[in-house]
């Protein structure tokens, strides 16, 4: 096929916004495979590779959409799982445009390829023809390791460590596996089904997966060395949520993100009664803060029929941090973006019930420790938001049921686990951790890449 | 999955189960809590560990059957499984060594809960008194369990059908009027109940511990459903209690947050999530 010089991205089609912001369905349809080849022709394969080195797994990117562009598509699906155990999960949700595509040559006059939209592709394809596991897994070492959380870190530690040929153990608090990417990322932005086949994909590798064990409560990181497990790694994500500490906050109908999320895609809040866990349906919701997050609980908000939904964030749309396709998206669903703006109280009536939001604008000062520019507020422009529930999403910090159980685990005094960057080792040896639970709440692919270095190191250590 | 291995009612609607759940039985202690779900589109929900034994791998829950999905668990039948069980979780009850002389206080239902905490008390060397209130003759559960867990019994009902006629509180004051010197009293039980056991030891100055029953999802401190405040601070019941200091808990607000859901059976005629949830249903 003729290169394709188009200076924009071959489109992906997409839910129309009216009608999927009255349902949970995925609103990013997939390219077709004639989409994809077309596509994957804007593609120069630079000998360089500039991609490769955004991407925090290695992906081959190059070569995967060379086999897109031949048409063999299986092949590019292969090729991926060389070096990510979870490609249907990554080309749906990482921030591609300050990774792989961010260094995209084609993204220097016009945009980049659609590297992102390719992965996908490719899984979605692999997966509709029944394909699972990565083949080449080593032969059996014999020997044991124990992974503390099933989330994007864990799994992707345990699948580079099945692939290695050793005996994997994941543990998992909850009564299904997965983490952020069943209780935090809303089924319109990933669905389920596809989280579960890719653990599928992991368990046909012959990696074990104990639901319900609260590490820390159960069995602790001693306890796991006695049973036999020569190393551990603990990928048990920041979940801790964070509160504003303003007043009301205590109110009902006030949550944090992670409560909203968690009872709307864990426990699919959204199809009660069928379902056994409710939540309350809403007029009007206050989203606190910029992040992913904010958006995915700001967007569920609206899909449970909210005819009003704010984000309240307190910088300016250049610092948010959520990724800007879903930006994009919850604007399209009709999200009213109020910037520059922060709580400074919740408002209740005498049945403790919220009934509105006092808040502050602000100004850009000086760039703070960040580098991004403080806000400061405007004296005098305190107004109230009408508005019945509150979510807060200002951010989580790592769960300390681990680091209570285990006192010489060397943590930041914000909770997370100090290791030692290059290798992922904590004060224990033998003990690894990444993710979030070492960074505190960041992306998917870059627990995935602290997983997989975790993997090489643990490999390392068990070889000596 | 967790088998059911014995099934007992203990009175009208009040079920005891015995579960086979060894690794949690090695690590339990009183004061602690499960999560429980019963089947693939049950909700999550916490019940406090009424006894363990770790030689036998077994824990015990004592439940009401008061609404889906306690009444779901309670036609789970012995010999049957339970989907989920999630624990040991909470804290565990610390009490001061020095203490020699306890009031612990249960409110129907909570007696089950209050049981091992004098059972605690009792291996501690500490003389207990136990009070037990019920509402009515017929509803009142582990009265033979309480007689060996204490010194003392007194049991109270709100009827005078049984025992002395009127509540916990009126026999706790009166067994301090008598001069008896508690070092502490536990409370667990209802609300209001743990509410007024609060107020008047606080006018007597005695250190009062409460069990927090609140709303929870998860149970591993994730989400903040189940918290609190304490000392005007936020606190998350399931790990940083569910045992509080009776004289810090705002129990309005705790009353307040656990009606929050009250009345969602009322709206499902015209709920929106229900109309989208019956067209998920038809896919």
């Amino acid at each position: 096929m003729e290169r394709n010089m188009s200076l924009e991205k071959v489109k992906m089609p997409e839910l129309d916004p009216k009608v999927r912001a009255t349902n949970f369905e995925e609103v990013a349809l997939g390219y077709t495979p004639e989409m994809a080849q077309e596509e994957s022709n804007r593609c120069l394969e630079c000998k360089n590779k500039p991609c490769v080195s955004g991407c925090p797994v290695q992906v081959n990117i190059p070569e995967f959409i060379h086999e897109i562009k031949e048409g063999n598509f299986m092949a590019a699906y292969q090729k991926i799982t060389e070096t990510n155990g979870l490609p249907a999960v990554c080309g749906r949700v990482c921030p591609q445009e300050s990774q792989c595509e961010k260094y995209c040559v084609r993204g220097k006059k016009g945009e980049p390829v659609g590297i992102g939209r390719l992965e996908r592709f490719a899984a979605d394809f692999a997966m509709s023809q029944g394909a699972l596991g990565a083949k080449n897994i080593a032969p059996k070492k014999g020997k044991k390791v124990a992974v503390i959380g099933s989330g994007p870190a864990g799994l992707t530690c345990a699948s580079d460590l099945a692939k290695k040929g050793y005996d994997v153990t994941v543990f998992e608090a909850f009564h299904t596996a997965g983490g952020v990417l069943k209780y935090g990322i809303p089924q319109f932005r990933l669905p389920k089904e596809i989280v579960d086949l890719e653990i599928n994909v992991l368990k046909e590798m012959g990696v074990e997966i104990k639901l319900d064990m609260v590490i820390g409560k159960i069995l602790t990181i001693d306890e796991l060395k006695e049973m036999g497990y020569e190393a551990i790694f603990i990928g048990s994500g920041a979940g801790l949520p964070s509160f504003m500490n303003i007043p009301g906050e205590n109110l009902n109908d006030v949550y944090s993100a992670n409560e909203f999320l968690t009872r709307i895609n864990l426990m699919h809040a959204y199809q009660y009664p069928s379902y056994d866990t409710p939540i309350k349906p809403y007029q009007s919701v206050a989203v606190i803060g910029g992040g992913n997050v904010a958006m995915d609980a700001a967007r569920c908000a609206k899909r449970l029929g909210a005819g009003h939904v704010y984000i309240v964030y307190r910088r300016s749309e250049a610092e948010m941090p959520a990724r800007l396709e879903e930006v994009h998206h919850a604007k399209e669903e009709g999200i009213d973006f109020r910037l520059l703006e922060a709580p400074t109280e919740i408002l209740g009536d005498e049945h403790g019930n919220v009934v509105g939001m006092k808040d502050v604008r602000m100004e850009l000062g000086e760039p703070d420790a960040s580098g991004r520019r403080r806000p400061v507020v405007i004296e005098g422009s305190e107004y109230t938001l009408p508005v019945d529930a509150v979510i807060v999403a200002i951010g989580q910090s790592p769960n300390p049921m681990i680091k209570n159980s285990t006192p010489d685990l060397k943590t930041q005094p914000w909770g997370g686990i100090i290791t030692n960057e290059e290798t992922g080792e904590t004060s224990i040896p033998g003990v690894y951790a990444g993710g979030d639970a070492v960074t505190g709440a960041a992306t998917v692919i870059l627990a995935m890449g602290a997983g997989k270095t975790a993997a090489n190191s643990i490999d390392g250590y068990l070889s000596k | 999955m967790f088998k059911i291995l014995k099934k007992e009612t203990l009175a009208n609607g009040i079920t005891k189960m015995v579960i086979d759940a060894p690794l949690i039985a090695k690590k339990a202690q009183s004061g602690q809590f499960l999560v429980l779900r019963t089947h693939d589109k049950g909700e999550r929900f916490p019940l406090t560990i009424a006894d363990f034994d770790r030689e036998a791998g077994t824990v015990t829950i004592i439940f009401a059957q008061v609404g889906r999905s306690t009444q779901q668990l309670g036609s789970l039948p012995e010999g049957g499984e339970i989907l989920d069980v999630v624990g040991p979780l909470g804290v565990a009850s610390h009490f001061d060594p020095s203490i020699k002389k306890a009031a612990v206080i249960g409110g129907g239902l909570g007696c089950a809960i209050a049981l091992p905490q004098a059972k605690h008390l009792k291996q501690m060397g500490v003389s207990v008194d136990m009070i037990a209130g019920f509402k009515t003759k017929d509803i009142i559960i582990l009265e033979k369990e309480m007689t060996e867990a204490s010194d003392n019994l007194i049991i109270t009902t709100d009827d005078g059908t049984f025992g002395i006629h009127g509540f916990v509180t009126d026999a706790l004051k009166k067994q301090i009027e008598d001069g008896v010197k508690y070092d502490i009293v536990v409370a667990i039980g209802p609300i209001p109940m743990m509410k007024f056991v609060s107020k008047l030891t606080r006018e007597y100055g005695i250190k009062t511990i409460v069990s927090m029953n609140p709303v929870m999802i998860d149970g591993t401190g994730m989400c903040g459903g189940c918290r609190l405040t304490v000392g005007g601070e936020t606190k998350f019941a399931c790990i940083d209690g569910p045992d509080f200091d009776g004289h810090e808990v705002d129990f309005d607000a705790a009353m307040r947050r656990l009606s929050m859901y009250d009345g969602m059976k009322e709206r499902e005629e015209d709920c929106r999530l229900i109309q989208m949830a019956d067209k998920a249903e038809d896919k």
